[in-house]
C-alpha cells in the first residue's frame, strides 16, 4: 500500500491511470508534431522541410498506428475496448476518440497513398510475380503517373493536409480536453490544458524529426541538409518557448490567485515531483534546451555544421525527456494528489513486466521505428534518386524535380 | 475527538448479523408470521416442502416502478459516533473488495489553527484514540459515500454508457458495459468510485438498489445505531428526509462544483470537503 502523507479519501490512493495513459498522449504527441512538419512543407510551402517531409509524414502514419494500444492496454475490459467505437456515449469526451481517431487514420492514409503513389507505380512497374501483385494492389489500379494525374496528386496531398493539420490538432487537443475538462481534479482543470498538450505535442514531434533526421542521414551516409536542420532547430526553439510559458502560467496563475488547491499543488510540486516536474520538466528539459536552441537559432551563421547537428540533436533529445516528464507529471501526478485536497500518496512506481508496465511502454515506443524501417523497405522514406545517372547535372536535376513533383510545393 | 464507546460498538455488531442480508424488523415479523403459517399446513398434515413453498410464494406486493420514487439521503453528522457498523453492514451487503469502499467515516479533529483529519481502514474498524499535536476545539465524525448527483460527472464522462441514473434517482454502473478506462473514477470530485480488483470494473454504492426497490432501507441505514443516516423518497410527501431537506438547513458536499448531490448532510463543518 502506498504511504499516506495527509488526509486522502480511502479509494484516492490508487494510480488508476498508469504508464499506459502516460504513454498515450506521449505517442499522439508524435502523431500530431510530425504531422505539423509535414504539413509546414506541403500545406505552407516551407520549402526547407522538404527533406524530411517525407520522413514526418510515415513517422506519424507509424506512431498513429500503435497510438490506440496503450489505451486498450490498460482496459480493465480491453475486449470490450470496441465499444467505446460502436456504441459511444457522445457526452463523454473520451467517446471522440473513435471519431477522431479513425477521421484522422483514414486521412492519413489518403494522403501517405497519394504522397506515395509514384513510388508505387513505379516499383509494381519494376518488379516480378508476387511483389508486383502486392504494388499492383497498392496502386488501386491507376498507373497514370501523367503531369496532370501528378497535378491531381499534388492538389489532393495540399486538400487532405489541409484538413489533416486540425485533425491532427484536434486528435491531441482532445487528449488535453479529456484532463482539462475534469473539474473534480484541480491540477488537471484549467482550459490550458488543450493548449499546453497541442504546443508540447508540436515539441515532441519536430524534437523526434531532428534526431531522426540525424540518425536517417547517418545511416544513408550522407550530411545532414543544414537548412533544414535550421528550420528545424528554429521551429522547435519556437514551440518550446510556448509550451515553457504556458507550463509556467499554469502554476503562476493558480499560486498568484491562491486557489485552494495551491497549498496541495505547490506540496505536489516541491515533493513527490520535485525531480520528474522541477528538474526534468523545467530545467533538464526545459531551460538547457532553450539555451542551446537559442544558441543554434541566434548564432546560426557562425555555427559549423557539426556543432550545429550536434546542438540540435542534443537539445531535441531534452525536449523529449521534457514532453515525457510533462505527460508524467500530469498523467500519474494529478494521481499522486487526493481529491481531499489535504493528503498526498507516495512515488508511484509503475511495474516491469505485465501488462501495463516499463517493458511493454519501451515495445510500445520501440514498435512505430520497425513501421517506420517496414515502411521504409515496402515504399522507400527517402525521395528516389533520379534514375539516370550518365546525363549531365543540370537535366538530372529537372528529372529528378518532375518525378518528385508530387511534393513541389 | 471520541475514543470507541465500547457499549456501543457491541450493539452494532449484533444488528449487522440480525439484519443480514435483507431483513427490516418489519420484514422480519412479517415473515415470521408467514413462516408460522407455513408450519402450521406442516401440522395439519402438509409436506415440508408446501411449508418452504408458502414462504417462496409469499406475495410480491405490487411490481416496483421508478416513476413512483424519487431517493435522497440525508446525514447528520452530530450524530454520527464512528462505530463503523455502516462500513461493516456495506462491505458484507455488497461484497465489496478489501481495501476499497463504498462508504467510509472520517474523522476530523478541529482546533484554531490546524485540522486533523484521518479514515483509519475507512473507519470499518471503529476508531482508536488520536493524539494531536495541538488543543483540539472541536471533534466530530463525517458519514461519505457516493452522492448520487442530479448533475454528476461520472455519468457525463462515462465513454459507453455504463454509468447512469435511474428514474428513481439512484447513480449505478452496468458492470456487463464497463469497460474499466476509470474516467468515472477521475470525474468525481467525492472519491466514490473505484476500480474492483474482482470485476474490473468501476464499482461504487448504489444505495443498495437491490433493497431499496423490494422496500427495504440501505444496509448503512438499517445499521445505523445513532440514526445518523437517513434514507427517504422525496416523492413521499411524509417523509421525514423530505421534510428535513425542505425545511432544514441542510448542505452538500463540494456545493460549489454544483454537481447536485442527493446525499445532504446537517450540521457540517467547513473544513469538511
Amino acid at each position: 500500500m502506498p504511504e499516506i502523507s495527509g488526509f486522502s479519501f480511502p479509494n484516492d490512493v490508487h494510480v488508476w491511470w498508469s504508464l499506459m495513459i502516460v504513454m498515450y498522449p506521449y505517442i499522439t504527441g508524435f502523431v500530431a508534431g510530425a504531422f505539423i512538419v509535414t504539413s509546414l512543407y506541403h500545406l505552407f510551402g516551407r520549402t526547407e522541410f522538404k527533406p524530411v517531409a517525407r520522413l514526418a509524414m510515415a513517422t506519424s502514419f507509424a506512431f498513429l498506428l500503435v497510438a490506440s494500444l496503450p489505451l486498450q492496454l490498460h482496459l480493465g475490459h480491453p475486449e470490450r475496448g470496441i465499444q467505446i467505437m460502436i456504441t459511444p456515449h457522445f457526452t463523454s469526451a473520451m467517446a471522440g476518440f473513435g471519431i477522431l481517431y479513425s477521421g484522422y487514420l483514414a486521412i492519413l492514409v489518403l494522403e501517405v497513398w497519394f504522397v506515395w503513389r509514384h513510388e508505387i507505380i513505379t516499383r509494381a512497374r519494376r518488379s516480378r510475380g508476387l511483389r508486383r501483385a502486392f504494388y499492383a494492389a497498392l496502386a488501386l489500379g491507376t498507373y497514370d503517373t501523367g503531369p496532370q494525374a501528378l497535378e491531381v496528386d499534388h492538389r489532393a496531398i495540399t486538400l487532405l493536409a489541409g484538413i489533416g493539420l486540425p485533425g491532427a490538432c484536434m486528435l491531441h487537443g482532445y487528449v488535453g480536453f479529456i484532463f482539462g475538462a475534469i473539474k473534480a481534479n484541480p491540477w488537471w482543470s484549467t482550459p490550458l490544458m488543450p493548449v499546453i498538450f497541442l504546443m508540447s505535442a508540436a515539441v515532441s514531434g519536430i524534437a523526434l524529426l531532428v534526431v531522426l533526421y540525424q540518425v536517417v542521414s547517418k545511416l544513408q551516409g550522407r550530411a545532414p541538409d543544414q537548412p533544414c536542420v535550421s528550420a528545424l532547430s528554429r521551429w522547435l526553439w519556437f514551440f518550446l518557448i510556448l509550451t515553457i510559458t504556458l507550463e509556467l502560467l499554469e502554476i503562476i496563475v493558480m499560486a498568484y490567485e491562491r486557489s485552494e488547491s495551491w497549498l496541495i499543488i505547490s506540496e505536489l510540486l516541491t515533493t513527490r515531483l520535485e525531480f520528474s516536474y522541477v528538474t526534468m520538466q523545467m530545467i533538464v528539459g526545459g531551460l538547457i534546451p532553450l539555451i542551446l536552441l537559442a544558441v543554434v537559432v541566434l548564432m546560426n551563421r557562425y555555427l559549423h555544421e557539426r556543432v550545429r547537428n550536434t546542438l540540435s540533436t542534443v537539445a531535441a533529445l531534452l525536449c523529449l525527456m521534457q514532453v515525457f516528464s510533462m505527460r508524467w507529471n500530469i498523467v500519474v501526478g494529478g494521481q499522486l494528489m487526493s481529491k481531499s485536497l489535504r493528503g498526498l500518496r507516495s512515488h508511484y512506481e509503475p511495474e516491469m513486466f505485465g501488462r501495463e508496465g516499463i517493458l511493454m511502454a519501451i515495445a510500445l515506443l520501440a514498435a512505430p521505428f520497425v513501421i517506420l524501417w517496414a515502411f521504409d523497405r515496402v515504399l522507400g522514406i527517402a525521395e528516389r534518386e533520379p534514375e539516370p545517372r550518365a546525363q549531365d547535372a543540370g537535366e538530372t536535376h529537372d528529372r529528378a524535380t518532375e518525378a518528385g513533383g508530387v511534393h513541389a510545393a | 475527538m471520541a475514543p470507541r464507546p465500547t457499549s456501543l460498538q457491541v450493539i452494532p455488531e449484533q444488528r449487522t448479523g440480525a439484519t443480514a442480508p435483507e431483513c427490516g424488523r418489519r420484514q422480519f415479523l412479517a415473515d415470521a408470521l408467514r413462516l408460522s403459517g407455513g408450519a402450521l399446513v406442516l401440522l395439519a398434515g402438509g409436506s415440508a416442502a408446501d411449508a418452504l413453498a408458502a414462504v417462496a410464494e409469499k406475495p410480491r406486493g405490487e411490481a416496483y416502478s421508478w416513476d413512483e420514487h424519487l431517493y435522497a439521503y440525508l446525514i447528520d453528522t452530530s450524530k454520527c459516533i464512528g462505530c463503523g457498523s455502516c462500513v461493516r453492514a456495506c462491505e458484507a451487503e455488497n461484497k465489496v473488495p478489501d481495501g476499497f469502499y463504498r462508504t467510509w467515516i472520517e474523522r476530523y479533529v478541529i482546533g484554531m489553527d490546524q485540522t486533523h483529519v484521518d479514515s483509519p481502514n475507512g473507519g470499518k474498524d471503529g476508531f482508536g484514540p488520536v493524539q494531536v499535536g495541538f488543543t483540539a476545539t472541536k471533534s466530530f465524525f463525517v458519514p461519505k459515500m457516493c452522492n448520487h448527483c442530479r448533475a454528476t460527472p461520472c455519468v457525463q464522462v462515462c465513454p459507453v454508457g455504463a454509468s447512469y441514473r435511474t428514474k428513481d434517482g439512484v447513480v449505478m454502473v452496468d458492470g456487463e458495459r464497463c469497460i474499466g478506462c476509470a474516467y468515472c473514477v477521475q470525474a468525481c470530485p467525492f472519491g466514490s468510485r473505484f476500480i474492483s480488483p474482482v470485476t474490473h470494473t468501476a464499482e461504487k454504492c448504489t444505495w443498495c438498489y437491490h433493497r431499496i426497490t423490494k422496500g427495504l432501507r440501505p444496509a448503512c441505514v438499517e445499521v445505523c445505531p445513532t440514526g445518523a443516516r437517513q434514507f427517504g423518497d422525496l416523492k413521499r410527501e411524509d417523509d421525514p428526509v423530505r421534510r428535513a431537506i425542505a425545511q432544514d438547513r441542510v448542505e452538500v458536499l463540494q456545493a460549489h462544483l454544483l454537481t447536485e448531490p442527493q446525499c445532504y448532510y446537517l450540521h457540517l463543518d467547513k473544513e469538511v470537503r
